[in-house]
């Protein structure tokens, strides 16, 4: 395939399509953080947001033929990747110090 | 073509669906994974080769692989959640929708892009994208591994076991001097304990 072919497939869908399904998916990640009480699926879904953005950034980068948007989806990867670190760990610290991890839990902080 | 990105989309929104409404977190790590493999069908589509690769070896290879390790060895699974109150849950789907509601009516006259450059397809490919983190991404590269090295001690620091705990100690009855916990601190309501 040549890079005008590539070029005219890239944009056989429609911009509006990524952004709805970018919008779609984030709006299942913030439901599934209010959804649920479990801490690990509360992260996954942190998880699932980070990737609606990622999707979103490199179809405009596709779009605009531009790669510093696919450079900021790598930063974003790595970003989430220190993310994934942190909260796993305070989830093993959760666990160890209260026995659950359930998010109800924690609620000291709480008015 | 087109066939292939809806046919990507279902895919990702059932998975998206089935990670926040399975109950068991085993079930919901191997969903996210499907839907993590989709969005790297959305990449290929997309011509963006470094980011498909790099997101099946990061995101697929590696952070769901330790979730999966932390749900094994704390042994998650067995835990059955309880639900939230009925209303929460229904302000949850509530609120999640209205969010998507208000982020289509800002789009709702289309997204207008100009192409910034000439059509290239070859932006996603290793080199370019290589090219720009070497060159005008440099600093941002560098500083990463700062926080790579951050997150890692911070890792390491709050998962030691003999770290001082910064929680308030659980409370343990009524004679408990200086436990400020109400009893809403209760111990785990899983059964399995």
């Amino acid at each position: 395939m040549t890079m005008d072919a590539i070029n005219s497939a890239i944009r056989v869908v429609p911009l509006e399509h990524y952004v709805v399904l970018s919008f779609l998916l984030f709006s299942i990640g913030i439901a599934g953080v209010l959804f649920r009480r479990n801490t690990i699926i509360i992260l996954m879904c942190l998880e699932l947001m980070f990737n609606s953005v990622n999707l979103l950034l490199a179809a405009f980068s596709a779009h605009h033929s531009d790669p510093g948007g696919q450079v900021f989806v790598f930063f974003i990867m790595l970003v989430a990747a220190a993310e994934v670190t942190v909260g796993l760990a305070i989830l093993v610290m959760m666990k160890r110090n209260v026995d659950s991890v359930d998010v109800n839990q924690l609620n000291q902080l709480k008015w | 073509m087109q066939y292939f990105f809806y046919l990507f989309a279902a895919i990702s929104i059932i998975s998206a669906l089935l990670v926040v409404s399975v109950r068991s977190p085993i079930n919901s790590v191997i969903a996210l994974i499907v839907c993590f493999l989709s969005i790297a069908g959305h990449y290929i589509l997309l011509n963006a080769q470094f980011l498909a690769m790099v997101h099946i070896i990061v995101y697929t290879g590696a952070i769901m692989v330790l979730f999966l390790f932390v749900i094994m060895l704390l042994n998650l699974n067995s835990a059955t959640e309880p639900l939230k109150k009925l209303s929460t849950r229904v302000a949850a789907v509530l609120a999640g929708g209205l969010f998507f509601l208000t982020l289509l009516a800002a789009i709702r006259h289309g997204v207008n892009v100009a192409p910034a450059n000439a059509p290239d397809a070859s932006i996603g490919l290793v080199d370019k994208v290589g090219m720009s983190l070497f060159s005008e991404f440099l600093l941002p590269f560098e500083v990463s591994s700062v926080l790579f090295l951050s997150a890692m001690v911070g890792g390491l620091m709050l998962a030691r076991k003999d770290a001082p705990s910064t929680l308030p100690k659980p409370y343990i009855g009524p004679g408990d001097v200086g436990a400020a916990a109400p009893p809403t601190m209760e111990k785990s309501r899983n059964p399995t304990k």
